[in-house]
């Protein structure tokens, strides 16, 4: 159990400390820096998925006048490492994509970047490729792990001889689309080579998750200590996953910066680009098969993922791993295969796994459900696993049934109604529910400094970066109970490299991570110097490791509650009400933790109705921007709440809290396809439920 | 490329530039003017994060060039406050936590004022559909409507006939 702080700021809901810079369009995003002598970046991607690049023709885009340089493979600076597939820009002819970096253009403003972007002539000798997932294909292979270090295949007791054994089974196959994170501010960086202490230095402001993450990763490539990379990312409009690492454009904008005659390159992705540049969401087939006694009893959990990888760099995500302590099932087996394609780079988008992966498990409970005549609400309690079904560890805590009753009783739950019996006119009218879970992530290595300063104030210094989530707002609640001190006492300086080091803002591990590591240097301040530090004092405090992560299982938990409404002649889906409830610890700040569960829930109902890419057999992605890629907008949205249970998971870290940007996501589409066939009495089992699926 | 003589008034300054015909409103406003609190998050005219006003209208600013804007009056964001005094609108969305990364926020608060000049008490629906030209991905939308409401409540729709009347 670790020692838990005494809460006076944390558990208050206070304002966003950034809210009038963002209201008042002062805060500086990566490309809205001033930088003197700037040059202007834009890339030109490939036009084929697979091949070679045999001759780039730069004369008429030279030809416009303000362009310094057309940046290739022929010519690019080397770098001194291209282990890594995606970010090995233009150190070869090779085109593993469409939509892969072929050349930079660096100009002396946007405009000319861009028409010289579009009048360098590639040439390619074009190889056959496939671009699109076949979860019948013959390719299929077996990641050594699934994403982050998890196992690929898992099983336990006899699943055949149980499923063979159940009164009742379910069977069903299940499809979740490309999706992307699509953060409002689309990927950019800045990027300056200059001389410091001797020694070359790459500095960059960048739109990023991590800012050490971002020198880790690159300094290497160019053959440079850590220390001769500095990253600052002040405000950052949005990540969802897509900035937690650096992906090909970050390497692009340095490679850039090499051929720019010493001058700053500001390198923006446009939104199309992001689509092949910025990581997407892996497709996923799912076959999931469920055998129950004749009270609904969960005897055998089958789950079967089959997803795309890149053949330039595997992503596997671990789509079937929460199924693996969701239920008591005493048989169960999970397994991941993946089809490498000609595709671009997968990677993390909110809740990696556990959000498709949900939309399976969660649909297919709802036909276990059907099938049984157990309520959906009730199955999931009767399945309800006192212990971790995986790990054999008991849970910190486990308050999905708490959650299940709790969202049923505010939600009105109605149980005993046949699907296709409600209609309140044109409307067909159902009811969904759908449970959620996501594990305590906990980054290792970060550290926190704090100074003492003048009049009873503090610096708390840390690398952290706050992407939206409300970081920069609670780190300072939290160092101010580490210290003792009113929240207003404390000066929190995040999001550079210059602080102490910190981990991405990714898997809803920055609070734990990051706070500990606050906690932890607010205790050798203490330790150190006293209650009454001189002024100029300063200790700092590395994250300490918790053992309970070894003991316990440490899960937050979350049931949706969705009220679908389906046109009856055109499928047309409305939620015009969701309402969920959350088991997450403690909650630092009710109100910036309302939003991002808020935020998390609508992005599931977004992906529910609406998310999806296209993958065509040319490899190309024809809906490359938020005019085809639809996200919900305000019309879409009905009435929504989030509500949490009041508690601390004292395992968890000293604030008790176990984070909350994923949870919201996690079985939010489950729940409104469970909406739609408990409205029309049509399953559909693939994403997202358009009115095309539903039928009329 | 020939440039083009504009003379254009932003938050309530007169410029008189020479402006290439391909330059965006938007690229204007950021690059040659440094209004950066506009923002770009799109290209296609779909997320809103440009928008500002053009005679009071609201605009998005990467939709328009630079010359379509010769003669105009433009307020963007950052002409909003009066002598450090939030407007309305700007302190709705502070107080209502309307707001997450705040990338789409400055043009939702354009876009809003504008909502509220047409209609100066809308309901929810009319909220929400007011602003469905201006995406967020952040926030779920719940507190922005709440802060759009509240501003009409406050009296936002006076508030901005003065902003307009100013510029």
């Amino acid at each position: 159990m670790t020692q838990q702080l005494d809460t006076t700021e944390i558990g208050a809901a206070r304002g966003r400390v950034d809210a009038r810079a963002k209201v008042t369009g002062t805060a500086p995003y990566a490309y809205e820096h001033h930088v003197d002598q700037a040059t202007y970046g834009h890339l030109v991607l490939s036009s084929i998925a697979r091949g070679r690049v045999t001759a780039i023709d730069a004369t008429e885009a030279f030809a416009q006048g303000g362009v310094h340089a057309v940046v290739t493979h022929e010519n690019a600076h080397r770098l001194a490492d291209v282990s890594d597939g995606e970010l090995a820009v233009l150190q070869s002819d090779r085109v593993g994509f469409r939509g892969q970096i072929v050349a930079i253009v660096v100009a002396e403003d946007p405009e000319t970047a861009r028409e010289a972007a579009r009048l360098v002539q590639v040439t390619y000798d074009e190889e056959p490729h496939e671009s699109v997932l076949d979860a019948d294909s013959p390719d299929l292979y077996a990641p050594d792990q699934v994403n982050p270090a998890f196992e690929t295949d898992t099983d336990e007791g006899d699943v055949e001889a149980a499923l063979a054994e159940a009164a009742f089974t379910v069977d069903a196959v299940y499809e979740t689309p490309v999706q992307h994170n699509s953060p409002m501010e689309p990927h950019q960086t800045v990027a300056t080579w200059d001389h410091h202490d001797g020694r070359d230095r790459l500095v960059l402001l960048d739109s990023t998750q991590g800012v050490h993450p971002v020198r880790q990763t690159l300094a290497p490539l160019f053959a440079l200590d850590p220390q001769q990379v500095t990253v600052e990312a002040p405000f950052v409009g949005g990540g969802f996953g897509s900035k937690g690492m650096p992906h090909a454009n970050v390497v692009a904008a340095a490679i850039a910066a090499k051929h720019s005659g010493g001058r700053p390159v500001k390198l923006p992705l446009t939104r199309q680009q992001t689509f092949t540049l910025g990581g997407h969401r892996t497709p996923t087939v799912q076959r999931v098969r469920l055998g129950a006694d004749a009270d609904g009893r969960l005897d055998a959990t089958w789950h079967e993922v089959v997803e795309h990888t890149s053949r330039v760099k595997e992503f596997a995500e671990q789509t079937a791993v929460a199924t693996r302590l969701m239920y008591d099932s005493p048989n169960r087996r999970t397994s991941h295969r993946l089809h490498a394609l000609d595709v671009p780079v997968a990677s993390w988008m909110r809740a990696p796994g556990e959000a498709p992966g949900s939309f399976a498990l969660e649909v297919a409970m709802d036909e276990l459900a059907v099938a049984t005549g157990v309520d959906p609400v009730e199955l999931r309690v009767r399945n309800d696993p006192a212990s971790d079904p995986e790990s054999g560890h008991p849970w910190s805590q486990r308050h999905l049934v708490e959650c299940l009753r709790e969202g049923a009783e505010r939600f009105g739950w109605q149980t005993g109604v046949p699907p296709r019996s409600r209609r309140e006119g044109r409307w067909l009218v159902g009811q969904g529910v759908a449970s959620a879970t996501y594990p305590l992530n906990v980054m290792p290595g970060n550290e926190a400094e704090v100074e003492a300063l003048d009049g009873g104030r503090y610096a708390v210094r840390i690398g952290a970066v706050d992407i939206g989530t409300g970081a920069r707002t609670i780190l300072g609640q939290i160092a101010a109970d580490a210290l003792g001190c009113p929240v207003g006492a404390v000066e929190l300086s995040i999001g550079d490299t210059s602080l102490p080091f910190a981990t991405v803002a990714g898997g809803s591990a920055g609070t734990t991570s990051w706070g500990s590591a606050i906690v932890a240097a607010a205790r050798a301040l203490r330790d150190e110097h006293g209650a009454s530090p001189a002024v100029g004092a300063v200790a700092r405090g590395v994250q300490p490791e918790n053992p309970d992560t070894e003991q316990y299982s440490i899960h937050s938990f979350g049931a949706h509650f969705v009220e679908a409404h389906v046109d009856a002649h055109t499928g047309e889906v409305r939620v015009p009400r969701m309402v969920s409830v959350f088991s997450a610890g403690r909650i630092i700040n009710p109100t910036t933790a309302r939003s991002q569960l808020l935020g998390g829930m609508v992005m599931g109902l977004s992906a529910a109705l609406h998310e999806e890419t296209v993958i065509d057999p040319s490899g190309r992605m024809p809906n490359h921007d938020l005019a085809q890629y639809h996200v919900a907008s305000h019309a879409d949205i009905g009435h929504l709440e989030a509500h949490w249970l009041d508690e601390v998971d004292e395992h968890a870290n000293p604030m008790g809290s176990k984070g909350i940007g994923e949870i919201g996501i996690v079985g939010a589409a489950a729940a409104v396809a469970n909406a739609t066939f408990d409205a029309t009495g049509v399953r559909v089992r693939s994403l997202p439920l358009t009115a095309d699926k539903l039928g009329g | 490329m020939a440039n083009t003589p504009i003379s254009v008034t932003v938050d309530q300054v007169t410029y008189e530039d020479d402006v290439e015909p391909r330059t965006l409103l938007v690229q204007y406003l950021r690059e040659q003017l440094g209004k950066t609190g506009t923002l770009i998050g799109c290209d296609t005219t779909n997320c809103g994060a440009c928008t500002v006003h053009l005679d009071g209208q609201s605009v998005k600013s990467c939709t328009m060039f630079a010359v379509q804007a010769d003669g105009h009056d433009v307020t963007t964001i950052e002409g909003l406050a009066q002598d450090g005094d939030l407007h309305p609108m700007q302190q709705a969305f502070h107080e209502k936590h309307a707001l997450q990364c705040g990338f789409c926020t400055p043009g939702m608060i354009m876009q809003s004022i504008a909502l509220l000049q047409e209609n100066p008490n809308p309901t929810e629906q009319e909220v929400r559909e007011g602003l469905e030209g201006n995406l967020c991905r952040c926030t779920g939308y719940q507190n922005i409507v709440a802060a759009v409401q509240a501003a009409a409540g406050a009296g936002s729709a006076a508030g901005t006939q003065s902003e307009e009347g100013a510029a």
